[in-house]
């Protein structure tokens, strides 16, 4: 932290001062008896987007803010160090320097907010991000099933915390939610919270296992009741990942848990997003259904691999005016 | 504009307009004017009058105010135009009304911004809204056209239709009131509002792009004075959606005149939450509900019912989310509220809630600036609003709610009915079971589960009591275009009756039985009339028949409070219902040869009068099958969506009988009626009364319970007065001459009853007594949304 950062008030990358949500003891009225009306968030989440335009420069900027807010990652079988400084080296120099010139930023001012691998992976990705001040997020806990005895999940988030891991993105065990053991599933997340020492426990609710909108908001309760720094929706590795929908009902559960505790969480929609229109979409429902607090990358993560292309491509054509290629641009 | 490093720092939306260029470009083509569309043409420019735009005041162009003269040239080129276009087979109309909703579509943006420009609703809204649905009803009444000889045989085309449609959905209520009459085959003159003429001027273009006919649509400008021209006009129908004020004003105005009317009026519609419902989707439900086209809507969910445990939850996310509402530019595609359509209505709005604060209510609005030019009024809602308040009982017609807490559900109930509109409601539950049941009990033409505003062409659309009268929309709503082919044509016309005298006439009696006294029936009581006094009727060969109960406004007062009283029989299952009137058929026939005797001495032949105890029956037996099989649809609106009809009885109904076929014309009328649950006060006939008590003993007889049909005898047209005048009477059918027909057409614009007024003489014994036409007029129609997903 501390690097001077021209003409930016906040902090361009997920690194952050902020208080953690301490977490409480489950409070099973906070969410017990709480329904989510899908059809009702469905046509909500489509005229979300239907009822804000953005257009050129504050465009440019709310894509620009997008790749500040952006944990990129690689979570692939054949993952290497040398992929994965390739991606750092991304992550730190998101945009060809004549866009960021077009843009007029300086590139301290465009950084990803964090850069997410597999715990194997930290100790590569924490040496080709040395000096960038942009955290290494590690998945953990048999991500993405997560079906391991939970001693060897928490011994594997000490293991990427010990490997240089800024952030923790852990798994639930999504039996305890299909069955409504909620303690059960507070336990566990407040285990691994523990496990995380100093750092940032994002939970994932793996949405598209759940199936439901209800399911989802209460597992995102007790997760926030557990401890969770961030809410996530999805490991990218089920049938269904972040929609708008279920997005919409976690950011809900966010702001009840804000109104009740006093405490802001933060929220990562993960997997399936791929277009800077979809870059937009999700910003716009972080300001619409939480305010402009969590647009930035201490609140708001957009667990993504392939949108950073279409987003630097955009950002090209608002420079140029010229619809623009991507294999003009550096690879992620 | 910022630079991308200061926009980086604020994130907000910026400006987003909507391109106007194609708009300004037409309107500056038609500086000199806009005459009206008459005979496919556009005349020369008459007296203009100027159409501004809400958001700025600025004038967008003159347009013609239509006189007389244009309405009667309008309507004879519809007139002139009716054979042929309803002559066209049922596919080529189809053709023409596919071609006007692909043209809707290729001009789709074009009408979305002339529609913002002139009526200031946000872009977003005619976007995405208004214009998808107006070629939505195109396509759809295309298909009616196509099927409109199968699916409705023995109906004609109404003929040729004078349509005036309001300002809050300028080219939508073009297309709810269009489609169907062309579907149809009727030719229609159309006037579009004052505040909005200018998309209803485009699509007449439009549709002279897409080859109308000429004369089949005509399009004539102006304000209320061309509106009470083209109602005064011979035309055969009358199409009115806006004002209760100004449709209670048709409905004196076509009295009598024998023109088909449907009005969709104002509303003051229920938006209940319930202490299980998902509060952030009816948070957004009152978004979609008041805060959508700045409240300006008939069925908006303006009056919010919270049950007391989640009210003060409810209010603080409403509160935050008010704030959160981005008003401004129409045409800015980030805008929510746009601007209120005209200062008049601004000035009422501001009015209606001064004067609430005054009675005690808090409002709550949105802290959003307003623009200093144009007509712009904040979203808000109230709070501390007691249903005895100004505000909850008439409609704001602005972005407005009131809120209003309740303990139950059958409080909720209450609540909500307790308005004298009935256009639309919305119930938020969870629970399908508690929803449902609300969704059943509240008064409205339409109910939305856990939704509000879904709209679609298949699903019927109008409302109950002030809210007014008539469908627009599926099946429903074609029938409101179209009238039998056979009756209402030829027959005699009945002749007025003098009043009956209880002075005594000196007929000579039959002097021979034991003397009986004729009692009205009222609430299953045989009761001496209130004014303590009877009438002679006279039977074969002038010989006294008997002497009948002369009723009076009281007993037609005490008669309608028994009927209300009697509400259990609208709960009753069809299958209940359809076995007292079989029951009821199986005692006519028993006592056949009484009945048959009391016609033959009130003159009929023997034959005649055997023949009307079998006929009626036969009618009972047909609406006691009829009883459990008049029943609903499901419509295929949208996907993930049940959308239900159902009739539902209109409640009390008054029904005057004609003169002749006393046994089988009251029968025909009193049998559809109860055999789809509404109570009946009817009036037998004055000439044929004696009847009547031989008929309230086999109602006795048959465990019709009591209140369901109540007979009051006496003078049909001041009885009738009374019952068409009744404020608790929801539904009134008269047969009887063409001045008691006027009048009781003009006393039910009271209440806007439903009223059926008939003049003609039927062959009771016929096709023309018995049949569907007498259940659909004996009920109106609800459709509930309910949309489903786990």
């Amino acid at each position: 932290m501390g690097e001077a950062v021209v003409g930016a008030a906040q902090p361009v990358h997920g690194r952050s001062n902020r208080p953690r949500n301490p977490g409480m003891p489950l409070a099973p009225d906070w969410f017990v008896g709480v329904a989510v009306n899908r059809p009702a968030a469905e046509r909500r989440a489509a005229t979300l987007t239907a009822r804000r335009s953005i257009k050129k420069e504050h465009q440019a900027a709310w894509q620009v803010n997008a790749i500040r807010c952006m944990d990129l990652t690689t979570l692939a079988g054949d993952d290497t160090e040398g992929r994965v400084r390739r991606l750092c080296a991304k992550a730190a120099r998101p945009l060809a320097p004549h866009i960021l010139a077009g843009l007029g930023l300086e590139p301290e001012e465009v950084r990803v907010g964090a850069v997410c691998v597999y715990p194997t992976m930290v100790g590569a990705a924490v040496r080709a991000l040395a000096g960038t001040g942009i955290p290494v997020a590690s998945v953990a806990t048999g991500f993405p099933a997560g079906l391991m005895p939970l001693p060897l999940r928490l011994a594997e988030i000490r293991h990427a915390v010990a490997e240089g891991a800024d952030e923790i993105d852990i798994v639930i065990t999504r039996a305890h939610v299909l069955g409504a053991e909620w303690q059960a599933l507070h336990d566990e997340v407040a285990a691994m919270r523990e496990a995380c020492g100093p750092a940032r426990l994002k939970v994932i609710l793996a949405t598209g296992d759940l199936r439901t909108l209800t399911s989802a908001w209460r597992a995102a309760m007790v997760a926030m009741q557990a401890g969770a720094d961030f809410v996530k929706t999805s490991t990218g590795k089920e049938g269904v990942n972040a929609t708008l929908p279920v997005s919409l009902a976690m950011v809900r559960a966010i702001r009840d848990y804000a109104g009740r505790s006093g405490h802001a969480v933060g929220f990562k929609p993960a997997g399936g997003m791929r277009t800077a229109k979809d870059a937009l979409n999700w910003q716009i429902l972080m300001k619409e259904e939480l305010g402009d607090a969590w647009l930035a990358p201490d609140l708001f993560r957009l667990g993504a691999s392939s949108m950073l292309a279409d987003i630097e491509r955009q950002l090209e054509h608002f420079v140029t005016g010229r619809y623009a290629a991507s294999h003009r641009h550096a690879p992620a | 504009m910022p630079s991308v490093r200061e926009a980086l720092s604020a994130l907000d939306y910026g400006p987003s307009p909507e391109s106007e260029s194609d708009v300004r470009a037409w309107l500056a083509a038609h500086s000199a004017g806009f005459g009206h569309f008459i005979d496919g043409n556009f005349t020369a420019p008459g007296t203009p009058f100027e159409t501004r735009a809400p958001a700025t005041g600025e004038v967008l162009a003159r347009v013609s105010q239509g006189t007389p003269g244009d309405v009667a040239a309008a309507v004879a080129a519809a007139r002139r135009a009716l054979p042929s276009w309803s002559g066209l087979s049922g596919h080529d109309r189809a053709r023409h009304l596919y071609a006007l909703a692909r043209h809707v579509q290729k001009r789709a943006r074009f009408l979305a911004v002339l529609e913002s420009l002139d009526n200031g609703k946000p872009i977003r809204e005619s976007r995405d809204i208004d214009i998808p649905l107006v070629a939505r009803h195109f396509y759809h009444h295309a298909g009616w056209a196509e099927l409109v000889a199968e699916e409705f045989a023995g109906m004609a085309p109404a003929g040729v239709c004078g349509q005036i449609i309001p300002w809050n959905f300028p080219l939508l209520m073009l297309s709810w009131k269009v489609a169907p009459a062309l579907a149809a085959g009727c030719t229609v003159v159309l006037k579009p509002a004052e505040y909005t003429p200018l998309t209803a001027l485009a699509f007449a273009m439009l549709a002279r792009e897409a080859g109308l006919p000429a004369g089949v649509l005509n399009v004539v400008t102006g304000d209320g004075a061309t509106g009470a021209a083209l109602v005064a006009a011979p035309v055969d129908k009358v199409a009115f959606t806006g004002s209760t004020e100004v449709g209670r004003a048709i409905r004196r105005a076509t009295a009598g005149s024998g023109k088909a009317l449907t009005l969709e009026l104002g509303g003051k519609s229920p938006f209940v939450v319930m202490d299980d419902a998902d509060l952030d989707a009816a948070v957004e439900g009152v978004v979609d509900a008041i805060w959508f086209n700045q409240g300006q809507v008939c069925c908006a969910g303006a009056r919010i019912l919270v049950q007391e445990g989640v009210a003060r939850a409810f209010a603080a996310r409403l509160a935050r989310r008010v704030a959160t509402l981005r008003l401004g530019d129409p045409l800015d595609k980030s805008t929510d509220i746009g601007a209120i359509v005209h200062p008049v209505q601004l000035a009422r709005i501001e009015g209606l809630v001064a004067q609430g604060v005054a009675e005690g209510a808090v409002l709550h609005r949105s802290p959003c600036p307003l623009p200093a030019r144009g007509s712009w009024y904040p979203p808000a809602f109230l709070t501390g609003v007691e249903p005895a308040s100004v505000l909850a009982q008439e409609e704001i017609f602005g972005p407005v709610a009131t809120l209003t807490t309740f303990r139950t559900a059958d409080e909720a109930v209450e609540l909500a009915n307790a308005t004298r509109y009935g256009l639309a409601a919305s119930v938020w539950s969870e629970n399908v079971t508690v929803a449902l049941d609300l969704a059943a009990r509240i008064r409205a033409g339409v109910v939305w589960v856990n939704a509000t505003n879904l709209f679609d062409a298949g699903a019927p659309f109008g409302g109950w009591r002030e809210s007014g009268f008539g469908r627009e929309g599926g099946r429903v709503g074609m029938r409101a275009y179209l009238r039998p082919a056979a009756s209402g044509r030829g027959g005699r016309i009945e002749t007025a009756l003098p009043p009956p005298t209880a002075a005594p006439a000196g007929l000579a009696g039959p002097g021979e039985g034991i003397d009986r006294t004729a009692k009205l029936y009222i609430g299953g009581r045989q009761l001496r009339p209130d004014g303590g006094n009877s009438y002679a009727v006279a039977g074969r060969g002038g010989r006294l028949a008997d002497l009948v109960a002369l009723g009076n406004r009281k007993d037609v007062r005490n008669a309608v409070e028994a009927a209300h009283a009697a509400q259990g029989w609208a709960a009753a299952s069809g299958h209940g219902r359809a076995q007292v009137l079989y029951y009821l058929a199986e005692n006519l026939a028993a006592r056949g040869e009484l009945f048959a005797g009391r016609l033959a001495a009130l003159g009929a032949t023997r034959a005649a009068a055997a023949a009307e105890v079998a006929a009626a029956v036969r009618r009972a037996f047909w609406y006691a099958a009829m009883a459990d099989k008049y029943d609903g649809a499901t419509h295929a609106t949208l996907t993930g969506h049940v959308t239900l009809t159902m009739p539902e009885p209109w409640g009390v109904m008054g029904i005057a009988c004609p003169t002749e076929a006393p046994l089988l014309a009251l029968v025909s009328l009193v049998l559809p009626a109860v055999a789809l649950g509404n109570r009946v006060v009817a009036i037998p006939s004055q000439t044929g009364a004696p009847v009547a008590a031989d008929l309230y003993q086999l109602l006795d007889a048959s465990d019709v319970p009591a209140g369901v049909v109540n007979l009051v005898t006496g003078p049909r047209e001041e009885l009738a007065r009374t019952l068409a005048g009744h404020d608790d009477v929801a539904a009134m059918w008269y047969f009887g001459p063409p001045e008691g027909a006027a009048m009781v057409e003009a006393e039910a614009a009271g209440n806007l009853k439903a009223t059926w007024a008939e003049s003609r003489r039927r062959d009771w014994t016929g096709p023309a007594g018995q049949g569907r036409a007498f259940l659909d007029a004996a009920c109106g129609w609800k459709t509930i949304w309910v949309p489903y997903g786990a």
